[in-house]
């Protein structure tokens, strides 16, 4: 089609079973927040996520995970997001692999560490 | 692409054939005013149509993406920098939370403006080059364009620019300085990207001399998935996905569903490289704004509906490459619900051989060119070899998956 240029990651949280282990380093108790230069628009499928720094593009395909993502900038953790969110207790590993996805790929941030680093991060253009 | 999350190309695809409430992007080609005379323009750009919207008219569009929550908007031409008004309206639509990329031959940009793009995080740019040496690039793009593209290269990577585009159209002249490519850009701290050569505009004059060979189609489809990691193509190659794996990218064709173009004039076409009548969905002023266009237009809506794969349907590939490029198609003669005249199989070719003589090949409806770009034809360049025979190479004859040959292929 040659204009979707960014680099596109699917997040089908509850589509695929996770196979991989959550790793410690993503800890569901801290306050992650989505990157402020991330855009979220809702789509009838879920919502597109836009990164304005690395210019990546994520299609999250259940409305769930967007609720989530939605509830994190008001909540403590991930897990208090996610019980915002409405996930049933047996989904919270994937939809937290889901979000650990996310944070790998800047996405998301830890609310206490958005430092100047960070922002250096961001403007690495298009570099993911 | 993310290495944690497999993409699921059908799957998306799946969602997006029927169309989105605004594009993911679009391309806008702000002026039809160029610098140079490229003979694969694929927007025959060349002379400022005296129609182009103003400066208020091109904001008010900002403000619909904007609205409509366009993320980005590739900006392009004949040289949009030309346009006296070029800075004022990036300016406007970052502030508006508009992203820009913009395409440049490289003319606009100074020492001055290379240091001030380098300090924006919504701005990005992309310098078209065509030949990894001046030969190759000139020949096609004109003399002094490599130059000009190298400077710009230069201030760029000068004022601190990280990850700026290189932007290479592959021809059969070009395929094989494909890693000549790559070293430029991370000689720059720029990314590659390269993309299908269609047979639009100008390009339509010079198609048949320029694009890939068969086998050099495999040499770039090899080399993509090598590379492709960290190489943009604008999902520009997804027929070649017939050949095996899909490339990254959503793998189907956009026009209408996801992308669209809006010309100088504010004519608003399904694709970039479909500036004709036939896929003319309206205009931005004529029709009231740019959401009535992509939300309400027949010809959207009849993009957005299922498309019979026509010859191609009984193809085992057909999932694959979708039938390929609508424009390249169109373009070149062929039937839209039928091969893509570079199908990895070799049905375009047979269906080119078998084109009605009678029947002509459609031109673009819309034609600036400079008098003085009519030209003879191309310089003549030897086609270079990629290097010595793969031990590997496939035997001639169509593409095969292993699924094609055994049913029970990657369960055993």
């Amino acid at each position: 089609m040659d204009t979707v240029e960014a680099p596109i990651t699917s997040e089908p949280a509850s589509a695929t079973p996770v196979t991989t282990a959550v790793s410690p380093a993503f800890d569901r108790t801290a306050p992650w927040r989505l990157h402020p230069g991330v855009a979220v628009r809702p789509e009838p499928f879920g919502a597109l996520l836009y990164h304005y720094g690395t210019r990546r593009l994520t299609f999250v395909k259940d409305s769930t995970l967007l609720r989530v993502l939605q509830s994190l900038e008001d909540s403590p953790s991930v897990d208090a997001a996610m019980a915002s969110g409405e996930v049933p207790p047996e989904s919270r590993t994937r939809y937290a692999a889901a979000l650990e996805r996310l944070a790998a790929t800047d996405m998301l941030v830890l609310h206490d560490a958005r430092t100047d680093d960070e922002h250096q991060t961001a403007r690495q253009k298009g570099d993911p | 692409m993310s290495a944690t999350a497999p993409p699921r190309n059908n799957r998306l695809a799946d969602q997006f054939e029927a169309g989105l409430d605004a594009p993911i992007c679009l391309t806008w080609e702000l002026t039809y005013a160029c610098n140079l005379a490229c003979s694969h323009c694929l927007s025959s750009s060349g002379r400022r149509d005296p129609r182009e919207l103003s400066t208020e008219q091109c904001k008010a569009i900002i403000d619909e993406f904007a609205a409509m929550q366009v993320f980005y908007v590739n900006i392009g031409g004949g040289e949009p920098t030309v346009r006296p008004d070029f800075w004022e309206l990036v300016d406007h639509a970052t502030a508006s939370g508009v992203g820009v990329k913009f395409s440049t031959n490289g003319y606009g940009i100074t020492p001055e403006v290379a240091q001030r793009l380098a300090g924006s995080d919504y701005v990005d740019v992309q310098i078209s080059l065509d030949g990894a040496t001046e030969a190759v690039n000139d020949a096609v793009r004109g003399a002094g364009s490599y130059r000009l593209a190298l400077q710009a290269m230069g201030h760029l990577r000068a004022a601190g620019f990280r990850g700026f585009k290189i932007s290479v159209v592959a021809t059969r002249h070009n395929i094989p300085q494909l890693d000549d490519f790559l070293r430029i850009a991370e000689d720059h701290d720029a990314q590659l990207r390269i993309t299908r050569l269609r047979p639009s505009g100008r390009g339509a004059d010079v198609w048949s001399e320029l694009h890939p060979l068969a086998s050099q189609q495999r040499d770039l489809y090899d080399w993509l998935v090598v590379n492709g990691e960290h190489v943009l193509t604008g999902d520009s190659f997804f027929h070649l996905s017939a050949y095996g794996e899909s490339l990254p990218g959503l793998n189907l064709c956009g026009a209408g569903r996801v992308v669209c173009l809006i010309d100088p004039v504010g004519d608003v076409y399904a694709c970039p490289f479909a500036i004709h009548d036939t896929f003319l969905a309206g205009n931005v002023i004529a029709d009231g704004s740019f959401a009535t266009v992509w939300r309400d237009s027949e010809l959207f809506t009849e993009l957005r509906s299922p498309r019979s794969g026509g010859a191609c349907t009984s193809c085992e590939f057909y999932d694959s490459c979708r039938g390929g490029c609508m424009a390249a198609k169109f373009f070149t003669g062929l039937p839209l619900d039928g091969p893509d005249p570079e199908c990895v199989r070799g049905f375009g070719e047979d269906a080119l051989a078998a084109r009605d003589a009678d029947r002509p090949v459609p031109r673009p409806s819309a034609d600036h060119s400079r008098p003085s770009s009519a030209r003879p034809g191309l310089p003549q360049l030897p086609v270079l070899s990629a290097g010595p025979p793969r031990a590997t190479a496939p035997a001639a004859g169509p593409p095969v998956k292993p699924c094609a040959e055994d049913p029970l292929a990657g369960f055993a």
